[in-house]
């Protein structure tokens, strides 16, 4: 069986499925990239679609999968640079793609996902107590 | 891939293992490609031939797919038949709903493949198992 490989880029995963993955490489990818997310504590995944021609309902599950395991894990997903004949066929295919973030490339998925985790530090800063407000 | 494919010919592959399932995507494609349908209209008919092929490992224990050019005087097109002698499907019109599985899937194998094709056919029974021949055709 073959395997896809996963590349580590500062903060950020990088997958890019380079081959016709059979459906056991693609649960195999599943579980490699939790176990880097959780290994290497990156924040973010992203899964470069450029080069597969189809999009069928079993990748198409493994990519929501993913996207569900990497947010538990405090990782953000974000699928780029699939094809346009590829969304049109998903899209009558019925498959929604259930909390998948999308970006037309790679450049843009690192974008989307430096702002994702800006946003959670601010937040939790803002959650953090304020002394000053504390004390009556 | 596809220098070594004889359009006059039906082009068969077995379908066993999920390694399989990636050939019949390949040789879908090729002939796709060989029978000029659009890019769109390619990818329509190879993912219904991945939903379907891996149907046919899964429901239907395995199997075999058979791939023609066909001809219907003014057009032309892809045919693709998908047989197996598994257990049949008891509730064909349950089936055929989008979101309906009988296993762990999305349950959008059947009623979503044929969608993307132009032409779609099922036969099935207990005794015979099933088979499924869908057309794209050029336009």
């Amino acid at each position: 069986m073959e395997r896809v490989p996963i590349l580590k880029i500062g903060d950020i995963l990088l997958v890019s499925i380079q081959l016709d993955m059979s459906d056991q490489t693609a649960v195999q990818l599943q579980e490699d990239l939790a176990e880097r997310i959780v290994a290497t504590g990156c924040h973010g995944v992203i899964i470069d679609i450029t080069a597969l021609d189809i999009v069928d309902s079993f990748v198409g599950r493994m990519l929501s999968t993913i996207a569900s395991i990497s947010k538990v894990l405090d990782a953000e997903t974000v699928v780029v640079g699939m094809r346009p004949a590829v969304a049109i066929t998903l899209v009558e295919l019925g498959l929604s793609l259930n909390g998948i973030r999308t970006a037309l490339n790679v450049e843009r998925g690192m974008e989307l996902i430096a702002a994702a985790h800006a946003e959670e530090l601010d937040y939790q800063l803002d959650d953090e107590p304020d002394a000053e407000t504390a004390t009556p | 891939m596809t220098a070594g494919i004889d359009l006059g010919q039906p082009q068969a592959q077995s379908v066993r293992s999920d390694e399989d399932v990636v050939r019949v995507r390949q040789l879908v494609r090729a002939v796709a490609v060989a029978s000029k349908l659009s890019l769109v209209d390619q990818t329509k008919l190879v993912t219904a031939a991945s939903e379907l092929a891996r149907n046919t490992l899964v429901y239907g224990g395995g199997g075999s797919v058979e791939v023609t050019v066909v001809d219907n005087g003014r057009r032309k097109g892809v045919q693709i038949v998908f047989a197996d002698s598994g257990p049949g499907i008891a509730d064909l019109d349950l089936a055929m709903t989008d979101g309906y599985t009988s296993g762990g899937g999305l349950g959008l194998g059947l009623s979503g493949s044929r969608r993307l094709v132009d032409e779609f056919q099922i036969e099935t029974s207990a005794e015979t198992g099933t088979r499924i021949t869908v057309t794209k055709w050029s336009r």
